[in-house]
């Protein structure tokens, strides 16, 4: 293994962890809710009747945070996002993503902050596992392919 | 209180995508590329997320309702069993593909990357891939879905 410096953020990762964790902290202690995308959204598609509001406001509020972030933040975090796959290959891992988050009840968010927050083993489980299967597709895409 | 809270819980969430480094799809990948040049900030981020997280949630696991009156929706499941596991086998392959998870892709979106809207629509679909199956082929077993 290699350490990348170069490319190691580690104040504006941990920072960026910090503020994650407070907002998941703040869903569980303001509104009783757990802060998992995958769940938020896909609450959407087939919605319950009460119980669509809380997802709206929360997604409203994600969809103002690149413009306010462009307002606090200094120049040189505004770089775009890298996104080097093709368009075949982003609608493959969107299938992927969508389906194995809903089968396997979370995401990074739901499973990977919260999960482990709450010491669940369940979500250990999820979270190991995905890791885990990325490293493995990262390994075969870069180094064996 | 619960509308502005939710918003911006939103707000905070999305904006700490934006400065960990989790919505950028290279820097993800740099972090699950172990045996290659590796960029352990990723780690970093789950490690702050986690100590706060960790905190609040000891908290609320000793109340009956939330701070704002509310009802606490805590998970009930914990069986480890199948479809987690082939759940989180499915979206791990995805992550690695792209570099993309559901909350880095919406926010993205929201910043207006084509490529991430794309990628949106796609999740979306495997979702609703997910509602079909689950009603069609899963029916007659209990709903353990929506929270993790």
């Amino acid at each position: 293994m290699v350490i990348d410096w170069v490319n190691f953020t580690p104040w504006a990762s941990l920072g960026g962890g910090l503020v994650l964790g407070l907002a998941a902290a703040l869903f569980v202690l303001l509104n009783g809710r757990i802060l998992g995308i995958s769940g938020i959204l896909g609450g959407l598609l087939l919605p319950r009747l009460g119980d669509i509001g809380w997802r709206i406001s929360f997604l409203l509020g994600m969809a103002a945070a690149p413009t306010v972030f462009a307002w606090l933040a200094p120049a040189d975090f505004l770089a775009a996002p890298r996104i080097e796959a093709g368009y075949a290959l982003i609608v493959a891992a969107g299938l992927l993503v969508g389906l194995g988050t809903r089968y396997g009840s979370g995401c990074t968010s739901g499973h990977g902050v919260c999960g482990l927050s709450r010491l669940s083993p369940r979500s250990l489980v999820a979270t190991l596992t995905f890791m885990g299967a990325g490293f493995a597709i990262v390994f075969v895409v870069r180094h064996l392919l | 209180m619960q509308k502005i809270s939710e918003f911006v819980v939103g707000l905070l969430f999305g904006m700490g995508l934006l400065l960990s480094g989790m919505a950028d799809p290279a820097k993800v990948l740099g972090f699950l590329d172990l045996f290659g040049s590796w960029d352990p900030s990723l780690a970093l981020v789950m490690g702050g997320a986690i100590l706060v997280g960790f905190f609040a949630f000891t908290l609320a696991k000793k109340r009956t309702t939330s701070f704002l009156g509310g009802a606490l929706h805590l998970p009930q499941a914990n069986q480890i069993d199948r479809r987690l596991v082939i759940g989180s086998l499915l979206f791990g392959a995805g992550w690695g593909l792209a570099g993309f998870c559901p909350g880095p892709a919406l926010v993205s979106l929201f910043a207006g990357q084509p490529k991430a809207a794309v990628f949106v629509v796609a999740m979306v679909a495997g979702m609703i891939l997910f509602e079909l199956a689950d009603r069609y082929i899963h029916q007659p077993r209990a709903r353990q879905v929506g929270a993790p």
